[in-house]
């Protein structure tokens, strides 16, 4: 299998298909990052997070047709205002359906499944009928598009940089949410144990609705972030949903580091193995190792070690 | 709980007497044989539902991979049905007659080898029970010996979900890929596609359907039952007493994969093709929507789910494909909060002893708060 390539070539090979990884990895990141906060610190089940996805990417899409309509001149940098507003419309909605739905279910984790399953098919259909079924793209500005050229061989295109920076930046902002801030810590409190959480006098109702909200919010982000390499559909958030949850499981519910370990790994050995093989195959393969691993390690790759 | 030493309580014998009747003779009465052969394809799912009332229900393990287990039994019976269709006369247009067209139009010139078997009939009827149950054994094992549970298991058995579907897919020359095994024509001679034949191949899932409700029906009264009931209670206290909980976990695992593994099987007979579509992540979610729809905890209400969801999803997406999705959404926020125990729950909850009053006053006017407790489901 390496025999048709020289030693120059498989570098170059090893490069690139590192960086696509890098730029899958981001992405996963991104998605998991909300999820990690949801079924990690929460344990709800979120089947419903690539909804939420899908409408940061919709209000992405909404935002740049507007720029696009009627202020060309600001159009190259309506990406930032359009993932503020797909950060605080599926936020929103994230702190709506807490409010609704997941307030009642937080006793019943397998519950949660299942009723977000449904709302993922109340989302769907209503995007399909809102945006209608064909996928929509959104137009890039200019300076998002072309690519940076390392060497002759290696090509590094701009949008993937831009994602990475983003995934960065984002993820060094939760960790700092989370870990460092009073709210933060509130919300690790609640987690740990509600009721004493409670009794110390914090308003976990407030923090579940709010905790639930920038998880859901960073997906809508993550959504956003998605519009730059690939375009989106009403069932497009089904897509990920399931690398999405093997992510954050694989690496720990509830550890941020796992979540970014196994989001590397599993991106980069996905992208190296399809190179080599068909798409398929090395999905299958990369699911087929997370899952191995998995049963060999049923807490993930960095447990808490916690008495049950 | 109560657990009736009976074989059926009073209300079980009611529901199944209903359901005989209903199966057996008010629908082949009543409908054409198009609309027929629509109810054995819901019947198959029956068999999932079932399935699933054993292993979550009872077990309180949630599987979102039951259609790993319905598309492995589907594509046993469909590999021999296929192998039957494509026999040298059937196939002399190709350019290697007597193998499956999907596999002369990817380029594969001879049988692969894992098809050779599956010739025979009755290798089929024991693969569709095997495949699935060691698979199944094989994933339990692995799963419960490590003490994995609840959402990791649901989010694993999701994962070999989509693994097996893109394998499906991707390997084409194989499986016939996306559009799956279609045209499938005679068992041993006997044309399946005609009228007669789905009449009769109605009845033959009827009856398989009551054999493995008897079955499951067995498994819940024996001392095993009450052991998975215990252990959906308080696993801890079932494991100090004991007993192996992975051990019967494995079991009701196992159980609900080879019902699955059933249903399949008539699926492919009675719809006449298998494809991927059955095997993914949405379809294996909602085969747990009919169980939960219908009622977890009870087996006719798993089945009545499994006809009433899917015939609300024939005839809502005939006339409002659009109403479809956000009635089945809605329907399922609905369930998970409102009736948690399903159709039969309310059923139990409110019109059985509603029934039960009515039926006590005639005989001991004054009586009829107390008769509630006698009309209660038996777990």
């Amino acid at each position: 299998m390496f025999g048709d390539y020289s030693l120059g070539d498989l570098g170059s090979i090893f490069v690139m298909q590192g960086f696509a990884g890098l730029i899958l990895f981001s992405v996963y990141v991104l998605m998991a990052l909300g999820l990690a906060i949801i079924f990690g610190q929460m344990g709800v089940i979120n089947m419903a997070h690539g909804e939420f996805m899908i409408l940061g990417a919709y209000v992405t899409w909404m935002t740049s047709n507007f720029f696009q309509s009627y202020l060309p001149s600001l159009f190259s940098g309506y990406f930032f205002l359009a993932m503020i507003l797909a950060f605080v419309a599926s936020g929103a909605l994230g702190m709506l359906v807490e409010w609704v739905l997941i307030r009642h279910l937080y006793k019943r984790p397998l519950d949660t499944l299942l009723a977000t399953w449904g709302l993922s098919l109340v989302l769907q259909q209503a995007y399909r009928s809102v945006f209608g079924a064909r996928e929509v793209g959104v137009e890039l500005p200019q300076w998002m598009l072309g690519s940076l050229h390392v060497t002759d061989s290696i090509e590094v295109p701009i949008n993937g940089v831009f994602v990475m920076c983003l995934t960065v930046l984002i993820t060094v902002g939760v960790a700092y949410v989370m870990y460092k801030s009073r709210w933060g810590r509130q919300v690790r409190a609640v987690v740990q144990n509600r009721i004493m959480a409670g009794a110390v006098g914090i308003n976990t109702e407030k923090v579940d609705r709010y905790t639930f909200g920038l998880g859901c919010g960073i997906a809508g982000v993550a959504g956003s972030a998605f519009t730059m390499i690939g375009s989106t559909g009403p069932t497009s958030g089904q897509l990920y949903i399931v690398d999405t949850f093997l992510v954050v499981v694989f690496g720990g519910a509830a550890s941020l580091l796992g979540t970014i370990a196994s989001a590397f790994s599993i991106s980069q050995t996905q992208s190296t193995l399809e190179f080599f093989l068909s798409g398929s195959m090395a999905k299958v393969l990369t699911l087929l190792a997370v899952v191995g691993i998995l049963m060999l390690r049923p807490q993930g790759l960095f447990a808490l070690k916690v008495r049950k | 709980m109560v657990i009736n030493s009976r074989f059926f309580n009073r209300s079980e014998l009611m529901g199944f007497l209903v359901l005989a009747a209903v199966l057996f003779v008010i629908l082949p009465l009543s409908l054409d044989v198009f609309r027929l052969n629509l109810v054995a394809k819901y019947l198959t799912y029956a068999f999932v539902a079932l399935g699933l009332v054993l292993c979550w229900g009872y077990g309180g393990i949630l599987s979102l991979g039951q259609g790993v287990f319905f598309g492995l039994g589907g594509y046993c019976m469909a590999m021999f049905l296929k192998l039957e269709a494509s026999s040298v006369e059937n196939t002399k247009i190709q350019s290697t007659p007597g193998i499956p067209d999907f596999m002369d139009w990817n380029q594969i010139t001879s049988l692969p080898l894992f098809w050779q078997p599956f010739h025979s009939l009755a290798f089929t009827i024991l693969a569709i029970i095997l495949v699935p149950g060691i698979f199944a054994l094989i994933i339990g094992t692995a799963m419960f010996k490590r003490r994995v549970g609840g959402t990791y298991f649901a989010i694993i058995t999701q994962a070999v979900a989509a693994i097996l579907t893109i394998l499906i897919v991707g390997q084409q020359g194989y499986t016939g890929g996306i559009n799956g095994m279609t045209d499938l024509r005679t068992l041993k001679g006997w044309d399946i596609r005609p009228d007669h034949a789905k009449v009769i191949l109605y009845f033959v899932e009827v009856v398989l359907l009551f054999a493995c409700i008897g079955i499951a029906q067995f498994i819940r009264l024996t001392k095993l039952g009450r052991i998975l009931v215990a252990m959906r209670e308080q696993e801890d206290r079932v494991r100090f007493s004991g007993y192996s909980v992975a051990n019967f976990k494995i079991f009701a695992f196992c159980m609900a994969a080879v019902f699955a593994a059933i249903g399949g099987a008539m699926f492919a007979l009675n719809v006449g093709f298998m494809s991927p579509s059955f095997v993914g992540i949405v379809p294996s979610i909602e085969m747990v929507i009919y169980t939960a729809v219908g009622g977890r905890m009870s087996i006719f209400g798993a089945i009545w789910g499994a006809i009433l969801v899917n015939f609300a999803k024939t005839s809502l997406s005939e006339s409002f494909p659009q109403l479809w999705l956000f009635g089945l959404g809605a329907l399922f926020i609905a369930v998970v909060l409102a009736f948690p125990n399903g159709l039969s729950g309310l059923w139990a909850d409110y019109v059985q002893p509603r029934v039960d009053r009515l039926f006590a006053s005639r005989k001991k006017p004054g009586w009829s708060d107390n008769s509630v407790a006698d009309g209660a489901p038996a777990e």
